[in-house]
């Protein structure tokens, strides 16, 4: 039998209101590749990414995992689909209640019912892997910068060995400098753990670096996929447009005449 | 714009709100039932909203109860006030005001803090990184809150009682010159175990209602600070009507008419 997909979508659907954000999306991701999807904001990057994980649930369509459809999200997927993921937030979203150590214990201390002195040992590991010293684990969120945050932030998604890593817009709100670090812990990581990352960004220094494959979402659907090298030529106006980050050009059109025709 | 079309409009959307607290309250509490338990959470719970409520709970309650005081000897007529006096301001202590009070305070207090707090944490996307590492929100942060709420509300209830008649007790004694025996013994044979527990199951229901209004409107909330202030605000207003409500309701069923 033919190995299927890690993940692998089929016509999912998601609406909220009358704005239909994701239109019958397909996608497949192998095992141990690292996917990035690019497209502007506000095009449902994260609707699909909080599909896959179970934290929004699709209107229709299907979304095998492992061969295992998730889409109707019965306590089983959510369980299942938690112990196999790991994801690193937009804003980090470090529980800000705790200490950083805490934060990346988290799920060894609450799912995994270990003790705490084997979770904290763990953490610190973790915490060292992202290029943190142990006393930072010490430090409450608050007193972490943004770029701290989301290294505090890796270390917690990693913490449990998942199988899947999910990255939500990792370079985002970051420095050029930073963010080429955080870009180079996660190509790392994710080698080291031989996981399957999918990853949304609109940042393309970032997509280049971290991706085997990239592909762009537009107006709910993948419009296309191909490997880093060959986004430039990419044949197609709506990626150039969005590597180029032209003003001018297909993507934009659409929004004006959107607006013109509302107003 | 129809009037009957807006006010259909109204008491569907207010059933549908209903309904939602309802299943929320439903699931809040079931979580009790299923593992896992966090009681690290149900305990740092309890301390927050029950110990931290003592002083404002008790503040309450004593300047109440010399309020109380005053007004019943202001307003009596009859000869034997000393006799009397304690007797009235046992009974609507320990069956209304201290129930209904301190319900309103832990409201104020408790049902603000939670909503600002699963709501900050529902827009920073805390809640959806619990999911992700295999804690379930409802479990963490909802179930151990309604649960230490039910718990503490009743004592908190109980001190409210017994610092509210005390407060009678020094007014009667220090400013209307009673005879402290007198007090105290007119405010044991008067006051029944009944009147006790029913202020205390009162508190019980006040207590669920509190915190399920709090979990709630924290755990819906939706776009930034905006969103989160609106939750404290319709959480404390929700909190505070449910329990003056039900207190209505309960005690038509605790009175024998």
């Amino acid at each position: 039998m033919s190995t299927h997909p890690k993940i692998s979508i089929r016509d999912l659907h998601k609406t909220f209101g009358d704005n239909e954000v994701l239109r019958g999306l397909d996608l497949d991701v192998e095992e141990g590749q690292s996917l990035v999807v690019i497209g502007g904001s506000g095009t449902g990057k994260s609707v699909l990414i909080k599909c896959v994980l179970t934290l929004l649930k699709p209107d229709r369509g299907r979304i095998a995992v492992d061969g295992a459809n998730i889409a109707r999200q019965t306590d089983r997927d959510r369980r299942m689909m938690a112990e196999k993921s790991g994801m690193l937030f937009q804003s980090a979203a470090l529980f800000d209640s705790m200490k950083v150590w805490e934060n990346v214990a988290f799920r060894l201390i609450y799912a995994d019912k270990k003790t705490r002195q084997q979770a904290r040992e763990k953490a610190i590991d973790c915490l060292a892997q992202v290029g943190l010293a142990p006393e930072i684990g010490e430090l409450t969120p608050a007193e972490l910068s943004g770029g701290m945050q989301k290294r505090v932030g890796l270390a917690r998604a990693i913490a449990a060995d998942p199988e899947i890593l999910f990255f939500d817009e990792p370079t985002t709100g970051l420095d050029p400098i930073m963010a080429d670090v955080i870009n180079n812990l996660i190509v790392e990581r994710v080698k080291a753990l031989g996981a399957t990352a999918i990853s949304i960004t609109h940042d393309m220094a970032s997509a280049r670096k971290i991706a085997d494959e990239i592909a762009m979402l537009y107006q709910g659907r993948i419009i296309w996929r191909g490997r880093p090298d060959e986004i430039e030529n990419s044949g197609n106006p709506m990626v150039d447009q969005f590597v180029h980050g032209r003003a001018e050009g297909p993507i934009q059109m659409q929004v004006r005449r959107d607006f013109r025709t509302k107003s | 714009m129809n009037v009957f079309a807006s006010t259909g409009r109204l008491t569907i959307d207010s059933v549908r709100e209903i309904g939602r607290v309802a299943n929320f309250a439903f699931r809040g509490g079931f979580s009790w039932f299923l593992g896992p338990f966090y009681w690290r959470a149900v305990w740092s719970a309890l301390a927050r909203i029950g110990y931290a409520s003592l002083p404002v709970v008790g503040l309450t309650a004593i300047f109440t109860g010399g309020a109380l005081a005053l007004n019943i000897y202001e307003g009596s007529l009859l000869p034997n006030t000393e006799a009397f006096l304690p007797q009235i301001l046992g009974v609507s202590i320990v069956r209304e005001l201290g129930p209904v009070l301190a319900a309103l305070m832990v409201a104020g207090r408790c049902s603000s803090a939670m909503a600002a707090e699963i709501g900050t944490m529902r827009v920073t996307e805390q809640i959806d990184a619990l999911s992700t590492l295999s804690v379930d929100p409802f479990k963490y942060l909802i179930a151990p809150r309604i649960l230490a709420t039910t718990i503490a509300l009743p004592l908190l209830v109980l001190v409210a009682d017994i610092i509210g008649v005390y407060g009678g007790y020094l007014v009667s004694v220090y400013a209307l010159g009673f005879s402290p025996e007198i007090y105290v013994n007119n405010l044991i044979d008067f006051i029944s175990m009944e009147d006790v527990t029913s202020g205390l199951i009162k508190a019980t229901v006040f207590g669920f209602l509190i915190s399920v209004m709090g979990c709630y409107y924290g755990y819906t909330s939706r776009g930034g600070a905006g969103g989160v202030g609106a939750a404290t605000r319709t959480a404390v207003v929700a909190a505070a009507v449910s329990v003056l409500a039900s207190n209505y309701f309960m005690t038509s069923l605790l009175v024998d008419v």
